[in-house]
């Protein structure tokens, strides 16, 4: 499975990002393993090591099962103003977790990110590819309990 | 014919070579720039920045290390502003390191506690924010203490570029950057293969060999137990320079008095055994030359060689010595043939070695090697370990007198001794393959070809009756990369070999420059310890292995002759294939034949 995503890439270093997304993106846990690693090793002819520390040098990319909704909250000075401290530790207790942890059930992970660009409608936070902003406590129940229902 | 170009150094007018960096420069005309990161043998990474130097005409310091010289370049190494660079960034480095010199395996050797002691720094304005994290002791050879590491990425270079094993890399980034191995696994768990060179060029103590003193002492100081211990070819010429003597200098006779001191019941010598490898190792090169054989023999001395081999050349393993190292056939013999001789249970027999080498530890502990019935060689001491018990037992080695070694198993030639040396076993091995081949004596000895620093070095050499002898020494892994590369694709293509016999070590200047010799290594210093080696097998009566007469006696006593039914059992091995990702066993690679 991890050899036909390379396949879909000519075996050259510079393709390491791409299938480095690739495999992460249509993982349901959002990771990528050490045996994903070991596939694109072989593959690209690139030692592991080297993999492992592209891969931990770039945030976007995690090494360990995430949650089937990554949840990453702007922790950039705007939306601080805007208090999303306050958005963080009701995260936090809403989910039982600390940030870089997944909750038990397997659905949700809290990250931390910098900034969204949408400091308008600060605090801003994505769940995957949606945009979320103007948080309020409230807000945060609400969007939880929905997914959580799905 | 490299151009020239004028620069002025803190006002001196000096001419150099343009492809020099400032560094390079000032090391050349003896002007000390302060530096951490940067090391005279490997290429500049500019981690540091302590080696910081103003360049005149350049609103911001330049660093050293990594900047060219150019025409007309008017360089300041020492100024106000400069100091104030250095010392903030030998503070901020001290203000997340695990300060513990006086206990620290570096101390004194440390090139941050030199410049922190240098710069003056106060301890007391310094905030600690660090918090300690594990160490690394899951590997027999290398324990990895992340609380000590300073970032500088020497190993991680020297580990990637120099030795091309891949197991240490940068992980994470800014702050939280470290250094690990690949998910963080441990080394034990990692491609590493305990070469050690890693330790060798940190400039901290957070990379050390996993000490095994304690529990030498231990069975030194049990009256019961039967102490013995061998010595490697590179650790008489490599004690000399910690204790005021001049670097290289051959120390043969002390260190065994120190050894009986330290209270070691029995006093051999691994030499003798690199002579009874020769033995062992030439006559099966001079069989798989008469047989006509298009695969190569290559040497088996070195354990990094041999774990990095099994990890990225398995299919190769076939053209590998199955002679065990020096090292193993000396372990196996004590425990055998000497307490056979002596009369003594195996049982209360601990085999000490003293190696200037961090991967014999994995050599020792590898199940392979127990054909005694017991694990052939209990401990193994690197040089920097002995150096410390020498220490501890309050000898100094300068003013010892010197003692012979024991009778059994001790006695060594000119070609045992230069084992510890790049072109050292081949060189050894030619001297008695030659006289196994032809029945007659080689004249010249010296084979200098194979000699020297080069990363590869080949020679061929006439041998009457079979033809030209092709063959290649290679030292440092990057350079047995090549090598292998070459005859492997000489076997996929041609189904020949370039060479018939082929001499490895893992660290590049052989075992002088291993990676359990004393901190503060560099190429040159290697170099002047292979120059003692050479020294000695100069001045030896007998400089062929198969001239040892204690040689011809174990033959004759015990094992029959090179390659018997016994030799095999106890003096032969066979390998493994190896995972890239772990480093972990798949499959055997070559049979145990007995």
């Amino acid at each position: 499975m991890f050899l036909d995503i390379c396949k879909k890439y000519p075996p050259t270093k510079d393709n390491l990002i791409y299938i480095l997304h690739e495999i992460q993106d249509t993982h349901p846990q959002h990771y990528i393993s050490e045996e994903a690693v070991q596939v694109i090793s072989e593959y690209l002819a690139v030692p592991v090591n080297h993999i492992y520390g592209v891969l931990t040098f770039y945030s976007m990319y995690s090494t360990k099962p995430r949650g089937k909704y990554i949840i990453r909250l702007c922790e950039s000075p705007p939306c601080y103003i805007k208090s999303s401290d306050i958005i963080l530790r009701r995260l936090k207790s809403l989910l039982h977790v600390n940030v870089g942890e997944t909750t038990k059930d397997g659905l949700f992970t809290l990250e931390l990110c910098a900034c969204l660009g949408v400091c308008g409608n600060a605090p801003v936070m994505m769940i995957n590819d949606d945009v979320y902003g103007d948080l309020t406590e409230e807000k945060i129940d609400s969007i939880i309990d929905k997914l959580s229902e799905v | 014919m490299i151009k020239k170009v004028n620069i002025w150094l803190d006002g001196k007018h000096l001419e150099v070579p343009e492809t020099m960096t400032i560094i390079e420069a000032a090391d050349k005309y003896n002007v000390n720039i302060p530096r951490l990161c940067y090391h005279p043998d490997l290429p500049p990474t500019a981690n540091c920045g302590v080696c910081v130097v103003e360049v005149a005409g350049n609103p911001t310091p330049k660093r050293a290390c990594c900047t060219p010289v150019a025409e007309g370049m008017k360089i300041v190494t020492n100024s106000k502003l400069l100091r104030s660079y250095r010392k903030t960034l030998v503070e901020m480095i001290l203000s997340h390191h695990d300060v513990v010199c006086p206990t620290c395996s570096a101390n004194n050797k440390c090139e941050l506690q030199t410049l922190a002691n240098n710069m003056g720094v106060d301890p007391d304005t310094l905030p600690n924010i660090m918090h300690k994290a594990p160490i690394d002791a899951t590997s027999p050879s290398i324990v990895r203490d992340v609380n000590k590491c300073i970032a500088c990425g020497r190993c991680v270079t020297v580990c990637n570029d120099v030795q091309t094993v891949y197991a240490l890399t940068f992980s994470d980034r800014g702050i939280e950057s470290q250094i690990t191995s690949a998910f963080g696994s441990g080394m034990a768990n990692s491609a590493c293969v305990n070469c050690g060179q890693c330790t060798v060029y940190c400039p901290t103590g957070a990379l050390r060999e996993n000490s095994d003193i304690d529990a030498v002492w231990d069975a030194v100081l049990d009256p019961l137990k039967h102490v013995i211990v061998q010595e490697a070819p590179a650790i008489r010429v490599s004690l000399a320079e910690e204790f005021g003597m001049e670097l290289g200098t051959i120390t043969v006779k002390k260190m065994y008095a120190a050894l009986r001191k330290i209270g070691f019941d029995a006093v051999m010598d691994t030499n003798f055994t690199a002579d009874l490898t020769i033995l062992e190792e030439g006559t099966e090169c001079v069989n798989k030359l008469k047989s006509g054989s298009k695969r190569p023999l290559i040497t088996s001395c070195s354990p990094g060689w041999i774990k990095f081999m099994e990890t990225y050349y398995p299919d190769l393993a076939d053209c590998v010595s199955t002679a065990k190292s020096p090292m193993s056939m000396f372990g196996v013999l004590s425990k055998t043939y000497y307490a056979q001789e002596q009369n003594i249970d195996p049982a209360n027999i601990v085999s000490v070695a003293i190696m200037p080498c961090i991967a014999k530890k994995f050599e020792a502990r590898r199940p392979e090697m127990r054909d005694s019935g017991f694990q052939d060689t209990d401990y193994v001491l690197t040089t920097r370990e002995l150096l410390r018990m020498i220490k501890e037992a309050g000898i100094d080695l300068k003013y010892v007198k010197e003692e012979d070694a024991d009778e059994t198993m001790s006695f060594y030639t000119g070609a045992g001794t230069i084992f510890g040396t790049t072109g050292g076993v081949m060189e050894a091995a030619i001297r008695s393959a030659y006289t196994l081949v032809t029945g007659e004596e080689l004249e010249e000895i010296d084979i200098t070809a194979v000699r020297g620093l080069e990363g590869v070095k080949e020679a061929t050499i006439p041998v009457p009756g079979f033809g030209d002898l092709h063959v290649a020494v290679a030292h440092g892994l990057s350079n047995a990369r090549l090598v292998m590369d070459r005859i492997r694709e000489g076997l996929n293509t041609t189904g020949e070999s370039p060479w018939h016999f082929v001499e490895i070590m893992a660290c590049p200047g052989g075992c002088v420059g291993g990676g359990g010799q004393p901190y503060g290594n560099n190429m040159a210093m290697r170099a002047r310890r292979g120059e003692g080696l050479y020294h000695e097998d100069r001045n030896l009566p007998i400089r062929k292995s198969h001239h040892n007469p204690e040689i011809k006696r174990i033959y004759e006593r015990f094992l029959g002759e090179p390659n018997s039914p016994l030799a095999h059992r106890l003096l032969h091995t066979h390998y493994f294939k190896r995972s890239v990702n772990n480093g972990q066993v798949i499959e055997e690679a070559t049979h145990k034949h007995h």
